[in-house]
């Protein structure tokens, strides 16, 4: 197949993977909406609240500040009962994920087609880079949701993927191409891959704080009506998004160190506070900051949730702001 | 600033606000002011500020990346420019007042990390702690009974959880285990290596130098202060400490999309260049690439930047050559590269003759708007335009000039009537009134390079890669206590009960610990289950 062919099938497959993410989002808001009541959230719901009346006796008194963060987490296996929901006649979770599955395959098919058509890694500029974090936010999701049981964030994923996919082909598109000299290299598979597979965990895990933020206006346990009754309790939320940003920071870190290492063969130093080395590790200090934070009292909760909305949103200026407003050595991607 | 998963005993209270000190004198407010500063919240706050300390660094010229950008600023913002600078914050990565706030996160660091390296020391080396007394009440816990005596399921327990590498110690009817340290030890390794990231960084910066140099085919350079256009050497700098090596660049070649919607974009840009380690070593050959930087005499070479440098030979009034050579000419549009340089010719007599000029590539007329555009980065149709100059230079006056600007138009010097044309490779022009002649005799290139020694490189890097590890493993691994406690119950029977504690969210290690002790019992009624089932 020719390269123009190969770069054709590209952008459908890019049209495809937005279709099917459509109508995934649109499969998993129906299972939010009217998939039966999970007797399982009703259940980690009660025994997230009964927990921390169980207090410990510290047995080297270091242990009485995790004590109610154990013992919260003790409700953890009774998550699972919301799998055991009996199929009801029309299981829109079942169908969702089916799409969304499929959606996936054809976003894969899309980074590959290009990168063959390109012949070579398809990240050399904003529009490959962009679809490629979409790619890893709806994987990292997929993952968390066979991990975690997390199909509540299904609509809310596909959400951001498919505005992620729409802003890519309707603003940053660029035609398929060879590469500036400064990206030929090795590292950009290194650098430039974990740089996005953090970014798509990363962006999981901001949209289940996001939702922490919303769940936990409501004090726990209180049942009322609205959109948000729907989602799992505040501190199952909250739990993901650490366990979430668990796995992306180191990822992110060690894309910065790539970075580094590959800025000290390409520019000849391996850190000089270029725009972008500023930003990431602005991104970083935060992150690091939200991480400490959700461990100490008087942070925990809904301040440490702030602190992860105010790095997810230092990334984000990362990839756009810095991109398009600063002059710097990453700007080629303009 | 480590409390992340444990809070040392010795920290247990500055969690919240602390009383403060009453009459304790100076080493009352001394114990304050440092439990203050090693506290979780004084180091998150040190965090933020950190963070937002960079955010002006991004967003206003930096000296010491574009330093030409911050002497533009300040011309551009007369009132605002002179308060930004006595605030340092076209230094801001240099600035006092951010080194204070890294410097107080760095001592708030070691404060927490190293009294912690030393308990964690203990509790490895010293017992795991006794079982607590109600079991039940832990986060994990099981209850069941069997037929087997006390002593005999007491060491079952110490063979199993010594078997799954646990540290076991035995209490009164019970057994103390406990595993999983090395969560911490990745947890203290980090924060460690953050603390030698620094120091290498800065004794980088101390001992190291970086250069610019700009070569144009056929030129060479040693590797001494004399031939750098732009030396930074930092603090212990001495000269003597530039590696005797010297270089000389043959040929530049770039290559260009030819074709299709992206014409003229770069494709690959490699230098040949010979280089020799010491004067008396043997000359050796390198392809130096973007991406592929040159180790010579520990430091690197690096291709930065490249540009056309048109040759000239200029003749005075009286026939001489007053100027014969190529001169490196800078982009001003790197699309097509379209540059512009000046010739001056000091020698030139009667008057000293300079030329501003403007050159082209690859030349095409834009018929339309009567201009001379390039239509390709490479050299297809090198074309000049030239303006002539007369009068003084300017030169021996003693005020150093850029080689890229002619200085005192309008003043000392004069345009030349008539001495506007276009020139192509090989052309001559003869300026008006018997003033001389300009020859564009060819075109050659000029490449930038930058000179690179960081001394702390491989130490950092050394650094950053016990960090990445030590934060991988304080993610992954959780300690975990783990107590089993058995004594006779009713019948004749005994009665087991376990008891698990895991930092962080429990693991599913306690039930296989549970269902192993189990394994040669018959399922009984009484049942083990998890604790949150009551």
């Amino acid at each position: 197949m020719a390269d123009s062919d190969l770069a054709n099938l590209s952008d459908q497959l890019a049209l495809g993977a937005v279709l099917l993410y459509v109508v995934a989002m649109v499969g998993y808001a129906l299972d939010l909406g009217f998939g039966r009541r999970r007797a399982g959230s009703a259940e980690t719901e009660r025994a997230e609240r009964e927990a921390p009346a169980k207090v410990l006796v510290g047995t080297a008194g270091a242990e009485t500040t995790e004590t109610t963060e154990t013992a919260k987490a003790a409700g953890a296996p009774a998550e699972g009962s919301e799998d055991d929901e009996p199929a009801t006649e029309r299981d829109w979770g079942r169908f969702a994920v089916l799409i969304n599955v499929l959606g996936w395959g054809a976003h894969l098919g899309m980074l590959v087609t290009r990168g063959w058509a390109a012949e070579r890694w398809p990240w050399g500029n904003m529009y490959e880079f962009l679809s490629a974090i979409a790619f890893a936010a709806v994987t990292a999701f997929l993952v968390v949701m066979a991990r975690y049981k997390a199909r509540f964030l299904g609509a809310f994923v596909m959400l951001a993927a498919v505005v992620a996919l729409g802003v890519a082909t309707i603003w940053l598109y660029t035609p398929v191409g060879p590469l500036v000299p400064a990206l030929k290299s090795y590292w950009i598979a290194i650098h430039v891959s974990a740089a996005i597979v953090a970014t798509g965990a990363f962006t999981v895990a901001g949209v289940s704080t996001v939702l922490y933020m919303l769940r936990s206006r409501r004090p726990a346990g209180e049942t009322g009506g609205g959109t948000l009754a729907l989602l799992p309790g505040a501190d199952t939320l909250d739990r993901l998004a650490y366990k979430v940003t668990m796995f992306a920071f180191p990822i992110w870190t060690f894309a910065i160190i790539a970075g580094a290492i590959w800025a000290d063969e390409a520019w000849g130093r391996y850190w000089g506070w270029d725009p972008k080395e500023i930003w990431s590790f602005v991104t970083w200090v935060i992150y690091a900051g939200y991480l400490h934070a959700r461990a100490t009292a008087g942070w925990k909760g809904r301040r440490a949730a702030v602190i992860s909305l105010l790095a997810f949103a230092a990334l984000l200026f990362n990839f756009f702001g810095v991109n398009y407003m600063f002059s710097g050595l990453h700007s080629y991607a303009g | 600033m480590t409390e992340t998963r444990q809070a040392p005993a010795a920290e247990a209270v500055p969690q919240g606000r602390e009383p403060r000190p009453r009459g304790l004198g100076v080493t009352g407010w001394l114990r304050w002011g440092w439990r203050q500063l090693t506290s979780m919240r004084t180091a998150l706050i040190l965090l933020f500020l950190v963070a937002l300390g960079s955010v002006p660094g991004s967003i206003l010229p930096q000296r010491g990346q574009a330093p030409e950008r911050v002497v533009e600023y300040l011309d551009e913002h007369r009132t605002l420019g002179p308060w930004l600078d006595r605030l340092s914050l076209f230094d801001v990565f240099a600035a006092p007042w951010f080194a204070a706030i890294y410097i107080l996160l760095f001592v708030s660091l070691a404060g927490c990390v190293i009294p912690r390296t030393r308990q964690h020391w203990r509790a490895m080396r010293s017992q795991p702690p006794a079982a607590p007394r109600v079991l039940s009440r832990l986060p994990q816990s099981a209850r069941y009974e069997t037929d087997r005596d006390a002593a005999e399921v007491l060491a079952e327990a110490r063979r199993l959880l010594r078997g799954r590498r646990f540290r076991v110690a035995d209490g009164d009817g019970s057994v103390a285990a406990e595993k999983g340290y090395l969560g911490e030890i990745g947890n203290l390794a980090f924060h460690l290596a953050l603390l030698v990231l620094l120091f290498a960084v800065a004794a980088g910066a101390l001992f190291g130098y970086r250069g610019n140099i700009v070569l144009t085919e056929g030129s060479g350079f040693a590797n001494s202060l004399a031939y750098y256009d732009q030396f930074t050497p930092g603090r212990q700098f001495s000269p003597d400490r530039l590696a005797p090596f010297s270089l000389r660049l043959e040929d530049f070649r770039a290559d260009y999309v030819k074709d299709g919607e992206r014409r003229g974009q770069p494709l690959d840009y490699s230098a040949t260049v010979h280089y020799r380690e010491r004067p008396d070593a043997p000359e050796k050959t390198y392809d130096l690439r973007v991406n592929h930087p040159l180790a010579v005499g520990g430091a690197k070479i690096y291709l930065l930047n490249h540009g056309y440098a048109p040759r000239f030979t200029v003749r005075d009034g009286q026939g001489n050559v007053a100027y014969r050579g190529a001169m490196p000419f800078l982009p001003i549009e790197t699309r097509t590269y379209t540059s512009e340089g000046v010739i001056k010719a000091p020698d030139a007599r009667p008057e000293q003759l300079a030329f501003q000029a403007v050159f082209w590539p690859t030349a095409v007329a834009d018929t339309r708007n009567k201009q001379v555009l390039s239509a390709f980065p490479a050299p297809l149709n090198p074309t000049v335009s030239l303006m002539t100059f007369k009068g003084d230079l300017g030169l021996d006056s003693g005020t150093p000039q850029s080689v890229y600007r002619i200085e005192g138009i309008g003043k000392t010097l004069q345009p030349v009537r008539g001495g506007a044309r276009l020139l192509r490779q090989g052309e001559t022009f003869t300026l008006p009134n018997g003033a001389g002649s300009i020859t564009f005799d060819g075109t050659q290139e000029w490449i930038s390079l930058s000179v690179n020694h960081d001394p702390g490189r491989l130490p950092a890097l050394a650094a950053a890669v016990a960090a990445i590890l030590g934060v991988i493993v304080s993610f992954m691994v959780r300690r975990r206590r783990l107590w089993v406690r058995a004594t006779p119950g009713k019948g004749g029977r005994t009665v087991v009960e376990v008891g698990g504690l895991t930092l962080g969210n429990p693991t599913a290690e306690f039930e296989d610990v549970v269902a192993a002790l189990r394994r040669d019992e018959p399922r009984a009624p009484t049942g083990s289950d998890d604790d949150t089932e009551e």
